[in-house]
């Protein structure tokens, strides 16, 4: 059987992040589509699938391709929250793959932030969370408060520990230029930071931002159309293993455990080829359930991983290398953003030497989360 | 916004805690226990699934103190929200009630009340009976 025919990353772009009143979720993806599109040297008559998520419309899909202005032979809106970028770079994949598509624009918006300083009214509560909501979780990060508080008894991690993946992330900040918060931290400020719902601090919480982003795939034939250097899908797998967190069958092991092994094995990589992380963090918690679960260690095992500036600038296991969901922007679905970055750093972009460059990342895992710990979905990326 | 909205599916669970029970549905062909109340067991597919009252025990699996107000009808924090394992053999998101510090392992047992106040709906929550 010949082999199939490769899909790869070959433009990424964000729109403004941040506070941005002046945009709407629809600009902010045009934006980032124009952008994405105009590096790899293509335009709007070569993309033939869209791929988009959102709960700003009850078709997301068909509201966008109106506005853009395109009509795609292949429409893909899956909703799986935050991971459901990684889990359209894998649909899309497939389709080029089975010669269904050749040029795929993956899109997110959103203004999350500006929304809640004009007006806040959450969506009422539907069918199964009637058995939730009334209780009063603040959520979502109560949901993964009581995770981290059983993964705290189960294994005597601690506050420190989930503290070092934020002083970590903002280390990482420090060198993003469009990081939300630069100025560094301690273990000490994110203990010392109000508690939100225990065990979790505020620095343990990911922003609340506006922005938007998108990415151009295009198979392997259209490479030599493109200006980028491409970035291959070698692999991905997705999974859900509950929607409301008490539906979680342990609330210490997430979905990673599936989709990472189904990604690997399609790339045939193991843990050690990887020469950077981009790993969702909605939270510190979920840094240190993911990497576990991933098998990047073994359960209880995650908070030494992330001690001693390991997954910092100048670590040996480099992680969230753009400053992350907890410093650098995270708009509510933070999936697209970890798929950017690590485009990004596997062709080289940032300066030679400098600390925001991975010295010769050629081998890139990229983990979304998405509800609360509910779906993941994993990809491999390599340098072309 | 409401947070309780009871369908034709939920309504004999909430008529049920009205009533001072917590109503749990258990399933005719594999015989495990249900929750929330669904038409398909979610082990086994069967369809015959019958209501029964559970003694609502249980023990704390999970618990966190909210420090920020979420939901009208659940009171003013700090409160703690735990998950609770009944003795049935399924897992219950609810609130602790009562002044005894949570500890994950605690016995727990059903005490329905309005969390919100006399206006508030009536809720299955637990208190701490013994300590681990
Ligand atoms: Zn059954």
């Amino acid at each position: 059987m010949s082999r199939r025919r490769r899909a790869a990353i070959v433009g990424v772009a964000e729109s403004e992040v941040g506070r941005t009143p002046h945009l709407t979720v629809l600009s902010q993806q045009a934006a980032a589509t124009r952008a994405a599109l105009s590096e790899a040297g293509l335009g709007p008559g070569d993309v033939d699938a869209l791929f988009v998520a959102g709960n700003w419309s009850w078709a997301p899909a068909l509201t966008l391709a109106e506005y853009l202005g395109l009509s795609p032979d292949y429409l893909d809106s899956t909703n799986i929250g935050g991971s459901s970028f990684e889990a359209h770079l894998g649909h899309a994949t497939a389709a080029i793959e089975a010669g269904l598509i050749d040029v795929a624009l993956i899109t997110y918006g959103s203004t999350q932030r500006s929304n809640r300083s004009r007006a806040s009214a959450r969506p009422p509560a539907t069918l199964t969370e009637q058995f939730d909501r009334p209780f009063g979780l603040p959520q979502p990060v109560g949901a993964y408060a009581l995770a981290a508080n059983r993964y705290f008894h189960q294994y005597g991690a601690t506050g420190e520990q989930l503290a070092e993946v934020a002083v970590s992330a903002r280390q990482w900040a420090a060198h993003n230029p469009h990081a939300y918060h630069r100025d560094p931290i301690t273990v000490d400020d994110v203990l010392g930071s109000p508690m939100i719902s225990d065990p979790l601090h505020v620095l343990d919480c990911c922003l609340v931002t506006d922005g938007g982003g998108a990415l151009v795939v295009a198979a392997e034939d259209r490479w030599p159309d493109v200006r980028t250097r491409p970035v291959v899908v070698l692999g991905h797998g997705e999974t859900t293993t509950h929607h409301s967190i008490a539906r979680m069958p342990d609330l210490t092991v997430t979905g990673a455990a599936r989709s990472g092994p189904a990604a690997m094995k399609m790339a045939g990589v193991t843990h050690a080829d990887f020469d950077l992380l981009e790993i969702y963090d909605s939270f510190t918690i979920t840094v240190l359930l993911t990497l576990e679960s991933l098998g990047f260690c073994e359960p209880g095992g995650a908070g030494e991983l992330v001690a001693l500036g390991r997954t910092g600038p100048g670590g040996d296991l480099p992680m969230n290398t753009n400053g992350g969901g907890l410093s650098y922007t995270h708009p509510g679905m933070y999936g697209i953003f970890l798929l950017i970055e690590a485009t990004r750093q596997l062709r080289h972009d940032f300066a030679a030497g400098s600390v925001r460059q991975v010295d010769d990342a050629r081998l890139a895992l990229v983990h979304g989360t998405g509800g609360v710990l509910s779906s993941t979905s994993t990809v491999v990326l390599g340098r072309g | 916004m409401e947070d309780l909205v009871p369908d034709a599916e939920t309504q004999p669970f909430w008529d049920g805690v009205a009533a001072g029970e917590l109503r749990l549905q258990r399933c005719g062909e594999c015989d495990r226990a249900v929750f929330y109340p669904r038409a398909l067991c979610p082990h086994c597919f069967g369809d015959r699934l019958d209501w029964f009252t559970s003694p609502g025990k249980g023990t704390v699996y999970a618990y966190t103190v909210a420090r920020r107000a979420f939901s009208p009808s659940a009171g003013t924090p700090p409160y703690t929200v735990a998950l609770i394992d009944l003795d049935e053999g399924v897992r219950m998101l609810s609130r602790i009630v009562g002044d005894s510090p949570v500890r994950i392992g605690d016995r727990v047992e059903l005490e329905i009340t309005r969390l919100g106040g006399e206006d508030s709906p009536a809720l299955p929550c637990f208190r701490v009976r013994e300590s681990v």
